[in-house]
């Protein structure tokens, strides 16, 4: 299968069904600009991947794609090898198991981290849920540990609009971890960050990656070296190179792409 | 994590609502005694301020119900005034046929103004409400159902901010042309009138009218304490996320559109109950409750008395109401140029209104024993 695919960029053996996530042959236009162009991603359970690329490349669009925000012109994507992400809403793959970190770091302002938390928190997700369920011990105790994990336990009762942007991005990691997702897509958590934090957040991620599968979007080169990981370059809507990060940039196209042009 | 255990204990962190329930738990029982006063006594309180604070607790329940859409899900509602009114109409039409036999033309059958336009049969949606019961429970399903069926088209198609605010404007416009037409069946132009009684008590009669008082009072102190469970529940805290960050909550997992749509609905259903208290104590209702001008006003009211707090809102239906009864007497043609001026103040000066701001006083001094989150404020501004 997937003959169309370039060398460096092959589906794993057992097809669909061992991936947590599959896009293949994705396109995505904006007004006749392509900001995905047949894109093919693949992703096994339990791995790290990190995605880098030049502004434009269409990294944020497939994030859309797979949380439901943007629905793909053509192509297929799959989540744990056999549910189609193009037909659910952003709430419905939520709640299958895929978290998301936005770029600019979203917590609720107005709402102490406690709460930002409780909100995350694996729980009923309806109206009724909501309204009658309370915080069983279990959960308290899952609060306490995350709040230890992103390191904010001094922090919880404060407004999360009142954190400085580094703690913001942490909490809304921690907020990510409450979801209990199976796939975290990251987008640029270094992201104005100072070195110290960008190495804790690194280390933090490579912690999470242990027990899920987590796609980081990034920049920062630094940053990826220190992921250790997997990375996938995009190029103009499309994959131009993937695997170790010394492969990919001794890759003539891709130092092209950074450097040349 | 905030406290657990029953709600009237948890209630005790929110010192403004508490002090609103308590007041008007009192005034429900204070004013029917007052006003049975002799009126030399310097104790006793006229059958006018009685109809008069009646009619503010109605607008206050009004406000709230706004304020739990507007302050807390951050639906900016310009068409509440509609939902009022729809109650209103529900009670009014109950009272039209408790009149019977004692209208103009004595038809025992028709309302006046349906012999006046020469019908010979009720028409069907009018079959029902020579009960007070069924009047009372269309007061609440009515508004209710429209708020269904017009927040379930809207928020799904996330029509959100200043859209929805235009589209809720348009629906209390076009419900006004509609109760304009005679042909209508709600008494047109002229409204619904001339009510003799409600449950067999006389609407002229003192007990009538101070029950009537203490009934608004007690609606209040209930919604209140309905909002406030509301508000403080793991709900609440999601339709906060919602007025905050709406995409951020659907990707967590909620599903946006239901949570605003319940808050919607139980906000109307609070409107038409205050419309249906109105009714009886003002002894009209007519299409100009459906008036946008109406609506926009209730929002002003819960502006002035404080976005987000619930007890501010009704404050400043209060408050504001106050001021038009005493302005509208004392320099008529000045009151609506006030009105503007006092929005475009509370908006610049005061952001929090008159509730947000005691509240930031009383959490500041709250922190300074306990280092506790006080409750969520929204952003200072109107416009969102």
């Amino acid at each position: 299968m997937n003959a169309h695919l370039p060398a460096t960029h092959v589906a794993p053996d057992r097809g669909v069904a061992a991936t947590i996530l599959y896009l293949d042959d994705v396109t995505v236009s904006f007004d006749g600009f392509r900001a995905l162009n047949k894109l093919s991603f693949y992703l096994v359970p339990g791995e790290l991947r990190a995605v880098i690329g030049p502004n434009g490349a269409g990294k944020t669009t497939m994030m859309d794609v797979i949380t439901g925000k943007t629905r793909p012109d053509s192509g297929q994507v799959y989540f744990g090898g056999k549910t189609d992400l193009t037909r659910l809403d952003e709430a419905a793959i939520a709640n299958l198991g895929i978290g998301r970190k936005f770029q600019k770091p979203t917590v609720f302002e107005t709402q102490s981290v406690d709460d930002n938390l409780r909100l995350a928190l694996r729980d009923k997700r309806g109206v009724l849920g909501a309204l009658l369920g309370r915080t069983t011990k279990e959960q308290a105790q899952r609060m306490d540990e995350l709040l230890q994990i992103v390191g904010l336990g001094e922090a919880r009762g404060a407004l999360a609009g009142l954190l400085s942007h580094g703690q913001k991005q942490w909490l809304e990691i921690g907020m990510l971890l409450a979801q209990e997702p199976d796939l975290l897509l990251v987008d640029e958590p270094a992201a104005g960050m100072t070195d110290a934090e960008t190495e804790s957040t690194a280390r933090l991620l490579r912690e999470i990656a242990k027990d899920r599968s987590v796609v980081v979007v990034e920049h920062d080169m630094e940053f990826v070296r220190a992921l250790e990981a997997k990375v996938t370059v995009l190029h103009e809507g499309s994959v131009l190179a993937e695997g170790s990060m010394e492969h990919v940039q001794s890759h003539p196209r891709v130092i092209e792409v950074y450097l040349g042009r | 994590m905030r406290a657990s255990g029953p709600f009237l204990f948890r209630a005790m962190g929110d010192v403004g609502g508490t002090i609103l329930v308590v007041v008007l738990l009192a005034a429900a029982i204070l004013v029917p005694i007052l006003n049975g006063l002799p009126s030399s006594s310097p104790f006793f309180l006229s059958n006018y301020v009685v109809s008069l604070f009646g009619k503010y607790l109605c607008f206050a329940l009004l406000a709230l119900s706004v304020d739990l859409v507007w302050g807390f899900s951050g639906i900016l509602s310009l068409g509440h005034g509609a939902f009022f009114a729809l109650g209103g109409y529900a009670m009014g039409m109950h009272m039209m046929r408790e009149i019977g036999t004692r209208g103009v033309y004595g038809n025992a059958l028709l309302p006046d103004f349906m012999v006046f336009l020469n019908w010979k049969e009720l028409p069907w949606y009018w079959y029902g409400f020579d009960s007070f019961g069924f009047a009372v429970l269309m007061a609440v399903l009515v508004p209710g159902a429209l708020a269904f069926v017009f927040g379930w088209f809207a928020f799904r198609s996330r029509v959100t901010g200043v859209y929805l605010s235009i589209i809720t404007q348009a629906l209390t416009f076009a419900l006004m042309l509609a109760f304009f037409r005679n042909d209508f069946g709600f008494g047109g132009n002229n409204g619904l009138t001339d009510f003799k009684d409600i449950l067999g008590y006389s609407l002229q009669a003192q007990s009538t009218r101070t029950t009537l008082f203490a009934a608004s009072a007690i609606a209040l102190a209930l919604g209140y304490i309905l909002c406030r469970f509301l508000v403080q529940s793991r709900f609440g805290r999601v339709l906060i996320a919602v007025r905050d960050a709406e995409s951020r909550t659907r990707f967590l997992g909620y599903r946006v559109e239901h949570y605003k749509l319940f808050a919607f609905v139980v906000s109307a259903m609070l409107a038409g109950i205050a419309g249906a208290l109105y009714v009886p104590q003002v002894g009209i209702i007519n299409p100009r409750e459906f008036a946008p001008a109406n609506s926009i006003e209730i929002v002003i009211w819960v502006a002035v008395g404080g976005r987000g707090t619930l007890w501010g809102a009704a404050l400043g239906a209060v408050l504001v109401n106050y001021a038009k009864t005493y302005f509208t007497g004392a320099l008529p043609d000045a009151w609506l140029y006030m009105l503007g001026a006092l929005f475009v103040g509370v908006t610049l000066f005061l952001p929090k209104g008159v509730g947000g701001t005691t509240q930031a006083v009383i959490a500041k001094l709250w922190h300074a024993r306990t280092p506790k989150a006080s409750v969520a404020q929204p952003q200072a501004g109107v416009a969102e």
